[in-house]
């Protein structure tokens, strides 16, 4: 009765957005159909799928520019109680570019590295979320994987990875077996926080969990209250146990974007509420995508 | 097409799921194929038997040693030399899948060869083989992306693959020897 209850719910939000959302644009990309809409004041990149379920990908809300309109978004920034000042930042997955334009702002030592695979939706958060590319904040376009593997070869270190690249159906699986976390976890500095988006509503929740767990040991994770978000934090350092202290400036700094510091922090969470026992993903076997339905 | 399919998951810890990476590994499984097609019917003129059939799918599954034992090596060898994603994989591919995929491709009008009895028939044997195949590769393609991914690795599935073409490269040696004794006797 219940998963009924939820469907219904699901159709009609899901129709209910559609219906107030106007289309500003569509371009036809390499990969998919990419859509920008705009509903009262905010404004959304989204990824056209087979699926009936809206999948935005990035939004912004224009009055408001500096807010984050995204939980995941607002959890991510907790990230900065790990280490307040990171210099090299790398992103896996642009979308509108609100990451990098938020650490613009609160980091200004910092250079941005963006990883994109879809050249469409680079020129989209260009022309259409302010995204702007300068000395501090750059934009690659290729493969996530690909990218990673270069600089270990340049032997490129990164303070803070953030992995949030997304095809409209899930993580791309070869971006989420033990070979490409340990190439992340390799490209950290030492002492280097990770942060990845995910989602805690599937079938793939303990296959995901574990094989984050046989990388990087310890795990902290924030999950979304409403949403299926769940942010992992994790560190390429020995310990990993201890939850953050919230401090009073950053907390303070980052109410503009709409991150409320002391309530993220108070939602980490250490405990594993997943099943142990299942195999992590490697690339020999990531039946990642198909767990997924 | 299951070997096509599982080039994929192969070359991407390398070189990415971008679209250049299946359009290498079409490009090269089709220049394969066209190099065996070729090969085959040439090889078809040389008093074609079972044998020699059943030789060639011995062959094929051999061939896929390389790709089983040696694909990270490859892949890390032509990572560090080539920058270009694009030439990246298709250098790739072309190391991996393309000699393999070439025996496989002679199959084909060898068994139009062997199974062709008169002129008049050629087309509906040359048809039926043409259904055979693609057919095939329809099954290949489902079975693998829908379920042998989910329960097997990569390796696994290549070692199956490996094993079907060995045992009907048997199969074909053993059909070929009772028909031999039949006659005789």
């Amino acid at each position: 009765m219940n998963k009924y209850l939820i469907f219904a719910a699901l159709i009609s939000t899901s129709c209910f957005s559609l219906l107030n959302a106007k289309e500003l644009h569509r371009e036809r990309s390499l990969y998919r159909n990419v859509i920008v809409t705009e509903t009262k004041d905010i404004r959304c990149m989204r990824f056209e799928t087979r699926r009936k379920k809206v999948s935005n990908q990035a939004c912004i809300n224009l009055k408001k520019p500096n807010q984050l309109v995204f939980e995941y978004a607002q959890s991510v920034l907790a990230g900065l109680t790990y280490n307040p000042s990171p210099k090299n930042i790398l992103i896996i997955g642009l979308g509108g570019g609100v990451l990098p334009q938020t650490f613009e702002k609160i980091l200004p030592d910092a250079v941005m590295t963006s990883v994109e695979i879809d050249p469409a939706v680079v020129s989209i958060a260009k022309e259409y979320f302010n995204y702007t590319e300068n000395t501090r904040i750059k934009t690659s376009t290729q493969d996530g994987r690909v990218f990673v593997k270069r600089a270990l070869r340049k032997k490129q270190r990164y303070d803070w990875i953030i992995l949030d690249a997304f095809n409209g159906d899930y993580i791309p699986e070869h971006l989420l077996t033990i070979e490409f976390l340990q190439e992340v976890k390799n490209l950290l500095s030492d002492g280097g926080i990770l942060s990845a988006n995910t989602f805690s509503s599937s079938e793939l929740y303990d296959y995901e969990s574990v094989t984050y767990q046989a990388v990087f040991n310890q795990l902290q994770i924030i999950k979304s209250p409403t949403k299926g978000n769940r942010v992992i934090f994790a560190c390429n350092c020995s310990d990993f146990h201890k939850i953050p202290e919230s401090s009073g400036k950053l907390a303070s700094q980052l109410k503009k974007y709409n991150v409320d510091l002391p309530d993220l922090i108070a939602r980490i969470s250490t405990e594993i509420d997943w099943d142990e026992s299942v195999k992590p993903l490697t690339d020999q076997h990531s039946p990642a995508n198909l767990l997924k339905r | 097409m299951c070997f096509e399919l599982l080039g994929g998951r192969l070359l991407a810890p390398y070189f990415g799921s971008s679209v250049y990476v299946w359009g290498s590994i079409i490009t090269i499984f089709m220049l394969a194929l066209s190099i065996g097609y070729l090969a085959g019917g040439r090889y078809s003129m040389l008093k074609p038997n079972l044998y020699k059939y059943g030789g060639i799918f011995i062959l094929s599954a051999l061939s896929l040693m390389p790709t089983i034992f040696f694909s990270e090596s490859i892949m890390q060898w032509v990572f560090d030399r080539i920058e270009d994603p694009r030439y990246g994989s298709l250098t790739a591919s072309l190391f991996l899948f393309l000699i393999p995929t070439a025996i496989m491709g002679m199959i084909a009008p060898y068994s139009v060869r062997l199974l062709t009895q008169s002129k008049d028939s050629a087309g509906q044997t040359a048809g039926y083989l043409y259904f055979i195949s693609t057919l095939g590769s329809a099954i290949g393609t489902i079975i693998t992306s829908f379920y042998l991914v989910l329960w097997l690795e990569i390796d696994q599935i290549f070692w199956f693959v490996f094993g079907i073409m060995f045992v009907a490269g048997v199969l074909a040696n053993v059909v070929a020897i009772k028909e031999k004794n039949e006659i005789n006797e």
